[in-house]
């Protein structure tokens, strides 16, 4: 359903504030749905048309019933795509509809403006329900179990993807020459001699032979060694690679695809809900709100921010560092002097007056993802302020405890949980490995053991890909470890 | 419409119940049965299957988070399982622990097992008065005075009166504009029912039996109080001898010596007798035992009482048999033999934890 008149009065009053204040977006589409509907299209991840599976099932689960027994509502759903779709509640009252508007407009400037989000399908919506009819022909045609089956597999290992890979530009290949004449070779491996009868002392035969045999060698042993380099799009890997049959192979080009669709999402979490809420804040508290709604609005305002105690909340750390980011370059402080200057009192009345807040966080938002954003803007002052911890596990009594407040160790630990999402770095390294046409992947250890029982079965599923044994290199215990999938039995073996 | 979404989420629940996809079992996640927490609230986990990724094990991976406390202050519980307990991530990414009432609960067992309501006998014989406030009267206490009626009464007759003033609308009720509530007596027909609990408490019976006692007699419970209004639970346990006791001590006994079940079955009738007469009670039996019966002559006791006093007078004896490594497992065999075609005896053999939601279903499904 479309917004009623009412609504859609508000929603161009807020596009209207939003444009004033420098957003800038795609034409934005509102729906107003039913909770069940609202849950249905959020179980398929904000799409209407999206592949029937079970893992969307599971979502319904746990979002209807969080809804029916009043634990937590959706109160919006927005989709990057041009035009953007977003979602309302029909039965959520006029502030928080209006309150969401706004939110929805920070998302989808954000959407359009960061960098993170420029590769990204921007008809994905289309793409979704194109994706949905070809898994629904393969069902019809190969059996749904079979190809519920394969989706799982290939689901298991979604996360084997480059997320930067599609900012690369990959060099041109080089034009596939010729190969070269047998005289050819000759020619240009034999000395140059004068003399016709000093030739066979200067260019031996044997010599030639040996040297056009070494040659060869060379050139096997270097394609012998497949992929050139180690290779973390490990997805696309398997579609050129492995011996699949045409409909397996489009099935995990579709999960790769999507993965690739939603990694900006995870990769600028914390950025896109901070400043979608920095902008609903700023809009409904200067121009929407009227006074009798102000407690209403304050009351949701403060639920979306509130932070469990030992958590992070993105919406909460993202509009607070958003904040602190305008209110430092309003005054002034960043820069050598700032930072070398050592006195407290004049640290805290830094004011230069510079008034470049407004401006460095639209720089941000536009440059930045999380990774970078933590690194850049987080500071000493700001953690103090925020009361950030880092707590490790105590295995003495199975308790997670705090276990340092220094600037440095926080933001090492956030930077580490946030890189490449929290997820372990893989790489394929070798496709024929042992000659035996066996795959071969690294985990780039950085003092964090894998997962091992979701290992060993995410390498079975794996073998079942690439329908050779595959092995992953990692650390266990702090010691080199080879974990194996072959002859449907698992192996673990050290190596040094 | 069906919605596509009905689909998907039945495909869901059918891996979770272990119908399809057997493989995809281990990876489902989910708590404790019971969690009795409170009165009569229960924390279920929502189940999620969990497809195996290459990630971290989260135990000594630790986390970054906000609030106060110093250096050692503990700030959440280690999970066995996985990391679904550790802190620290965003939100959406949690195991959600729902708290529902046990009439919830009792719903969503019927929903997942898919059982039947029990149609009640003795519905007219047993009646309840109840009053219940529907109408308006001109007279009655005050401390009933419908304040919102007596008001529009007397802005009526200001009204009418040409008394009232828009510009000072004070409204002063008189006697006659005054209205109270009044109630009417309606009459309930109310079914009663009774659950007598035997358990076989002989030396075979070990702490993993009682358990599994425990846990289905809970959800029996959980099941038949949502059915009925007025529920009374008898326990009985039994070795050689049988004698009545409290909830407590049925559930943490440990007894030894033989077993004679007879003892049981004639206790039970001795208690149906005296105090529930099966034209107005609701009769429902469970026995749990190993199925160790002392010798045959007991048995063939068994069944002539069953046969002739406590079948004829329940709604429903159910007999469950706990797999033991002790016990021969005899007696259930000796019941099937005899009772081929008597539908108010459900006959199940529990031979672990796993198996109780499936024996629950045998009990319950026939809407007895």
């Amino acid at each position: 359903m479309s917004l009623t008149a009412e609504l859609s009065a508000f929603r161009d009053e807020i596009k209207g504030y939003a444009r004033e204040y420098g957003l800038d977006f795609y034409e934005t589409i509102f729906e107003m749905l039913e909770y069940d509907e609202l849950n249905e299209v959020a179980s398929y991840g904000g799409f209407p048309t999206r592949y029937p599976h079970w893992r969307h099932g599971m979502e319904y689960e746990e979002l209807s019933k969080s809804y029916s027994y009043g634990l937590s509502k959706i109160y919006e759903m927005v989709i990057n795509n041009d035009p953007c779709y977003a979602y309302l509640m029909k039965c959520n009252n006029l502030v928080d509809q209006k309150l969401v508007m706004a939110h929805v407009y920070g998302h989808c400037d954000f959407f359009k403006n960061n960098l993170w989000f420029s590769k990204t399908n921007r008809k994905m919506m289309d793409e979704m329900a194109n994706h949905a009819t070809r898994i629904r022909r393969y069902a019809e045609k190969f059996g749904e179990e079979a190809v519920e089956d394969f989706v799982d597999v290939c689901l298991s290992i979604e996360n084997l993807i480059d997320p930067h890979s599609q900012f690369i530009e990959k060099p041109e290949e080089p034009a596939k020459t010729e190969p070269e004449e047998e005289e050819a070779i000759e020619a240009r491996l034999r000395l140059r001699s004068e003399k016709e009868y000093m030739d066979d002392f200067i260019n031996p035969r044997a010599v030639i032979e040996r040297q056009r045999k070494e040659e060869e060698e060379m050139a096997k042993s270097k394609s012998q060694r497949f992929p050139e380099k180690p290779e973390r799009d490990i997805l696309q890997f398997l579609i050129d690679y492995a011996p699949l049959q045409k409909w397996q192979q489009d099935v995990l080009s579709i999960v790769r695809e999507e993965s690739y669709y939603f990694a900006p999402q995870a990769q600028t979490k914390i950025m896109n809900e901070g400043w979608a809420s920095y902008w609903h804040s700023k809009m409904m508290t200067t121009r929407i709100l009227s006074d009798a709604e102000i407690i209403d609005y304050a009351d949701h305002h403060s639920g979306t921010m509130f932070t469990q105690p030992g958590r992070i909340n993105p919406y909460k750390l993202g509009i607070e560092l958003f904040r602190d980011i305008e209110e430092r370059w309003n005054k002034g402080k960043f820069g050598k002097e700032y930072e070398e200057c050592d006195d407290y009192t004049t640290k805290k009345n830094w004011d230069k007056q510079l008034g470049l807040g407004r401006q460095k966080i639209f720089e941000v938002r536009k440059m930045y993802n999380d990774v970078m954003f933590i690194d850049a803007f987080l500071t000493p002052e700001f953690c103090r302020e925020h009361k950030m911890f880092v707590y490790e596990y105590n295995d003495r009594n199975n308790l997670y405890e705090i276990s340092d407040r220094d600037f440095k160790v926080i933001k090492q630990k956030l930077l580490f949980m946030l890189t490449n999402w929290g997820q372990p770095f893989i790489y394929v390294v070798e496709s024929n490995y042992r000659n035996r046409g066996e795959l071969y992947l690294r985990h780039r250890h950085e003092g964090i053991d894998l997962k091992l029982d979701e290992a060993r079965d995410t390498l079975k599923n794996l073998s079942v890909i690439w329908t050779r044994p595959v092995h992953l290199e990692t650390m266990v215990d702090e010691t080199k470890t080879l974990l194996s999938f072959e002859d449907d039995e698992f192996k673990e073996t050290e190596i040094d | 419409m069906v919605k596509r979404i009905e689909k998907d989420h039945s495909r869901f629940r059918q891996i979770i119940r272990g119908k399809i996809k057997k493989e995809l079992r281990k990876y489902i996640t989910r708590g404790e049965l019971i969690g009795k927490k409170g009165k009569d609230l229960v924390s279920i986990p929502v189940p999620q299957i969990n497809l195996p990724h290459f990630r971290y094990s989260s135990k000594n991976s630790g986390g970054v988070g906000q609030g106060d406390g110093d250096v050692g202050t503990p700030i959440g519980r280690g999970d066995d399982e996985d990391g679904t307990g550790q802190a620290g991530e965003g939100p959406g990414d949690h195991l959600l622990e729902v708290d529902v009432s046990l009439e919830e609960l009792a719903q969503m067992l019927a929903e997942e097992l898919e059982l039947p309501s029990i149609e009640a006998k003795g519905k007219k014989n047993i009646v309840s008065d109840k009053d219940r406030y529907t109408g308006i009267s001109r007279s009655g206490p005050e401390s009933l005075r419908h304040f919102k009626r007596t008001y529009k009464e007397a802005l009526r007759r200001h009204i009418i009166s040409h008394t009232y003033d828009p510009d000072n609308p004070i409204i002063i009720p008189f006697r006659e504009d005054r209205r109270y509530r009044t109630w009417k007596t309606q009459q309930f027909p109310e079914a009663n029912a009774v659950i007598i609990y035997m358990m076989d408490v002989s030396g075979s019976m070990g702490e993993e039996q009682k358990e599994i006692v425990r846990i289905e007699s809970f959800w029996i419970d959980t099941w038949l109080k949502y059915q009925y209004k007025n529920i009374t639970t008898r326990y009985i346990i039994h070795d050689a001898v049988a004698r009545e006791v409290d909830e407590e001590t049925f559930y943490h006994t440990r007894e030894s010596g033989g077993t004679i079940i007879s003892s049981a079955y004639k206790l039970a009738n001795q208690i149906v007798d005296a105090e529930y007469s099966p034209t107005e009670w609701n009769i429902y039996l469970f026995h749990f035992s190993d199925g160790d019966n002392w010798g045959e002559i007991d048995t063939d006791e068994c069944i002539s009482i069953l046969e002739e006093k406590l079948i004829p007078k329940a709604n429903l004896f159910c007999y469950g048999q706990v797999e033991s490594p002790y016990g021969s497992g005899q007696f259930i065999r000796d019941l099937e033999d005899y009772f081929e075609n008597e539908d108010k005896l459900i006959l199940s053999e529990i031979a672990d934890k796993e198996a109780i939601y499936q024996s629950i279903k045998d009990f319950l499904g026939k809407g007895k």
